[in-house]
């Protein structure tokens, strides 16, 4: 046994995030490791690789066995020279630097000379040529083929996660690979390469743990795969004995939800017929269609998400969806409509013209925006949960204060800590208490804290950018619940943003597909799903295939 | 229980306290009178106490430490010279509006009788637009190095200093007891407020244990300015109201996070301008507080490194450059001045020289490039 954990267990400021976890690697073997976001994985990581958040709060229970012999590594560096290597989500490499520099830092093959003599390793020249070779053999066993000399920073994302494992597997004396999430920037066919790679390296004996959302590529590449659900091991099985399907269901754990909706989306456009029927029915089912807003000749300056020119209508009482691809403006709709970046052209809110740059007059118009960037404008990290949620209705709308309004008011910590109870218990927010700082929360209670901020300000008008972004499964069906019952019980016309297609057309009542900076398309959610993957791709493409065809 | 408290209270505290604590039981011991050390600590905590509450909007606001604080100190000069260049007049003026709006107990008699207080009070209600003016244009100015604020900070402090070592001596002040005596113009460095203001807060209600004869000899030495320590208690409810109010939750939230502030429709310029005049005002009344115990007005270096010691204060009461709150400015001033205290006087004792300029020095500098190493993780 190469690799044995038992009864591995960890707490973080009183809350449970692993429990009693026990299982062994051997060499050579991969492992796949599954699990929601929170399910615990990160932090299994984290302990495995002596990261130091996890005894700057406490430490770990349980034990870590390494060739039998009993292991606690205190930094990373430990792990390393014990032959543990990690390729993370996020990019370690230095952008400057090339292929060969970055596979090869701190372990550069040096030329001997006197000067290294007097004084250390440290003054001696690089052997470039056999450092050169090095890299490209690192390249060259990952099956790809990217040159040794081309610099990071001029890389595709595909490109350096292959550098990032290259440097890894250079390390002679690797034995076991932790990979989280390799494949999440990788196109299709660089993931195919990156797993047959991954199985000859296996065969060499380096065992790895594999970690995906990409339930497919993890049945196929591993032998094993265990599932983390709430910081339990819920199963460790051989992966032929289990199908997608049940490693999903496995995964939430909330079977039926899942089923249903499952085939809901996929029968839909199988049921509906052609594309003029759905739009002419989407007016009958809102009885009283009158415009929530109006958008005309919107522009939005917004870094990465600039809007030119687009134009459209919501109905009162409609989940309206934005979708498109990353970068061609959806995410700047909603931001430019609040105010948070330079906009001109004209909104209306039930007839009358909206302040644009001025986030206070959107607010004040009983509209409420949940961002897409949650850390970033989303939440006062270092704040309690009740300042996070009653803060803007407090600002904006003068509540929870008490004292003479304008001349003297202070905050009403009763109010604010009993309204944030309110919302703890009926989303479900995991967390010790109203008192809890945000940043303390995991994604998709701080998705919910982030809701419940918008819900406070009990708006006619709710714009949510990227509701489920960053979040597990579970989390995205509550979240997504929530915000359906939303609508149905105060009338609140909401307006989706989300880069996942599918989820708008499980949601809304009507999508609309932004692309460079213009609206393409606008169809009832029950539309096929080609449809708007030929909006998706613009003008040209469907020029293009209509010829084809 | 007790490993709760530490962690709340944290090591670096618990451990200045317990030297402090220390010099305190060693002072018998090398002919240094407890009483008297204690007294000492308790006036210099007043003496500073506003000036490091001072740094507290700022820190909340997301500006940083205020190293700027030598602005709002300038202001408080302002208000302490004029309002000894002014005494003559503002009594006569106050006297004046008596008789015309019918106060009847506001005499000539009362005035002379409360002429020290009234001139305390006249100097910080100069000193206080003055600030809120200077306090403006700094916030508007660190408005645009958003992210570089503590540095800019230091020269904004620095600079006015040197400009007004220009200006003390060129601005008309014509009063005798301040303008040097050969040219009859232009301020001298130190002003004795001696006659005008000395001690007006220290003395108010002030403890002398000394005035009671039944009291045990080891103790009667003791003297609380308890005037002072109210004006400063005062001063610390009122920040801690404000930091309560709508605009002081905005504050805070806009130190937390400026980017959630705005996206909640705050405008986050203007509170971060709020904060520098607040603290800019605190700042200059603290210096009057200062200069009233200390007896003198120090005039153009004087308030050069006067930043430093309140910055050391705040940081070791446990904030960050990015919290902070008013147990931190009472914990940290009381530790601060404390060591401050006790450290020269113990050990010159000891060594039976007199060295307490120079430990003062290393003690004080000591405890600053301590307290600042200790600010990177905010």
């Amino acid at each position: 046994m190469l690799l044995q954990l038992e009864h591995i267990g960890k707490e973080f400021y009183g809350n449970r995030v692993l429990a009693d976890i026990s299982f062994g690697i051997e060499p050579g073997e991969i492992i796949g490791l599954v699990g929601e976001n929170g399910a615990g994985k990160s932090t299994l990581l984290n302990i495995l690789f002596g990261m130091p958040v996890i005894s700057s709060t406490g430490g770990y229970e349980g034990e870590i066995q390494l060739d039998g012999h009993r292991v606690h590594f205190t930094s990373p560096n430990q792990a390393l020279e014990a032959g543990i290597g990690m390729v993370h989500q996020e990019f370690s490499l230095i952008p400057g630097f090339t292929a060969t520099e970055n596979i090869l830092l701190n372990r550069e093959v040096l030329n001997g000379s006197s000067m290294s003599y007097v004084f250390s390793d440290r003054v001696s020249t690089l052997n470039r040529e056999a450092m050169r070779q090095r890299a490209s053999d690192a390249i060259h066993t990952l099956g790809v083929n990217i040159s040794p000399d081309m610099v990071v920073s001029e890389m595709p994302v595909g490109y350096k996660q292959f550098i990032e494992i290259a440097r890894e597997i250079d390390r002679k004396n690797t034995r076991l690979l932790f990979l989280d999430e390799p494949t999440a920037v990788l196109t299709e066919q660089e993931a195919e390469i990156l797993l047959i790679a991954l199985q000859k390296l296996a065969r060499q004996g380096i065992a790895i743990v594999f970690i995906s959302h990409r339930l497919s590529e993890v049945k196929t590449l591993c032998s094993r795969i265990i599932v983390l659900r709430d910081g339990r091991l819920i199963t460790d099985s051989p992966a032929e004995t289990l199908t997608t399907r049940e490693i999903a269901s496995l995964m939430v754990g909330r079977e039926s939800t899942r089923k249903e909706e499952v085939p809901e989306i996929s029968d839909a456009p199988v049921e509906t017929g052609s594309v003029d029927d759905t739009l002419n029915a989407a007016p009958k089912k809102k009885k009283k269609p009158k415009p929530a807003l109006k958008v005309e000749h919107l522009w939005v300056d917004m870094p990465g998400e600039t809007v030119r020119d687009v134009s459209f209508e919501v109905k009162k009482g409609e989940i309206f969806g934005i979708g498109g691809l990353a970068g061609h403006g959806k995410l700047g709709i909603p931001n430019g409509i609040m105010g948070l970046y330079p906009a001109g052209g004209k909104v209306r809110l039930f007839g009358r013209r909206l302040t644009l740059n001025k986030p206070r007059a959107a607010l004040g118009r009983k509209m409420a925006f949940v961002s897409e960037d949650r850390r970033g404008v989303g939440l006062l990290l270092d704040e309690p949960l009740d300042w996070n949620i009653t803060f803007t209705a407090m600002q904006t709308q003068g509540r929870f204060l008490l004292g003479i309004p304008f001349i003297f008011q202070m905050r009403n910590e009763h109010a604010m800590a009993k309204e944030t109870k309110k919302f703890i218990e009926s989303l479900g927010i995991k967390c010790t208490g109203p008192k809890q700082k945000a940043g303390e929360l995991s994604g998709g209670n701080q998705q919910k804290v982030c809701l419940a901020k918008a819900f406070v300000l009990r708006p006619d008008i709710l714009l949510i950018c990227e509701p489920t972004r960053g979040i597990d499964i579970g989390a995205k069906t509550l979240v997504l619940d929530t915000l359906r019952e939303y609508n149905k019980e105060h009338g609140t016309t909401i307006i989706i943003t989300s880069s996942e297609l599918e989820e708008l057309r499980s949601v809304c009542d009507r999508v609309a597909i932004v692309d460079k900076g213009e609206i393409a398309g606008i169809l009832p959610a029950s539309s096929p799903a080609e449809e708007f993957g030929m909006l998706m791709m613009g003008e040209k493409m469907r020029v293009a295939l209509a010829a084809t065809e | 229980m007790i490993k709760r408290f530490i962690q709340n209270a944290g090591w670096p505290r618990i451990i200045i306290a317990l030297f402090l604590l220390a010099l305190f039981i060693a002072a018998p011991f090398v002919g240094v009178r407890v009483d008297t050390s204690l007294s000492n600590t308790l006036v210099r905590f007043g003496m500073n106490g506003v000036m490091v509450l001072a740094m507290i909007p700022m820190v909340q606001a997301g500006c940083g430490l205020n190293f700027g604080l030598p602005l709002g100190i300038i202001a408080g000069l302002l208000g302490a010279t004029l309002s000894i260049e002014w005494n003559v007049e503002i009594l006569s003026w106050l006297v004046g509006m008596a008789g015309k709006y019918n106060i009847s107990w506001l005499t000539q008699e009362f005035a002379d009788t409360w002429r020290e207080p009234i001139g305390l009070a006249s100097a910080i209600i100069i000193a206080v637009p003055i600030a809120a003016i200077l306090g403006w244009f700094y916030g508007k100015l660190l408005n645009r190095v958003k992210g570089d604020e503590m540095m800019i900070a230091t020269y904004v402090g620095f600079s006015s200093v040197s400009f007004m070592c220009i200006a003390w001596l060129l601005l008309p002040y014509k009063h005798p007891t301040m303008v040097w005596g050969y040219a009859g113009r232009g301020l001298r460095t130190t002003i004795s407020v001696e006659g005008y203001w000395l001690h007006v807060l220290n003395d108010s209600l002030a403890v002398n244990l000394g005035d009671y004869s039944s009291m045990p000899e080891w103790i009667n030495h003791l003297y609380i300015p308890t005037g002072m320590l109210i004006f400063f208690a005062v001063m610390a409810v009122i920040v801690w109201i404000f930091m309560r109010t709508k605009t002081g939750t905005a504050m805070t939230a806009v130190g937390s996070n400026p980017e959630f502030a705005r996206a909640s429709g705050v405008n986050v310029d203007k509170m971060r301008t709020i904060s520098v005049v607040l603290s800019t005002v605190l700042g200059a009344v603290g210096i009057i507080v200062y200069e009233q115990s200390f007896g003198f007005i120090q005039l153009y270096m004087g308030p050069f490194y006067m930043a430093l010691p309140a910055v050391a204060s705040i940081l070791l009461g446990g904030a960050s450059v990015n919290k902070a709150s008013i147990l931190n400015v009472i914990v940290g001033t009381f530790l601060f001045q404390g060591i401050l205290t006790m450290t020269p006087s113990v050990i010159n004792s000891y060594l039976q020289t007199d060295m307490s300029e120079v430990i003062r020095l290393i003690v004080s500098n000591g405890m600053i490039l301590y307290a600042l190493t200790r600010k990177v993780r905010g």
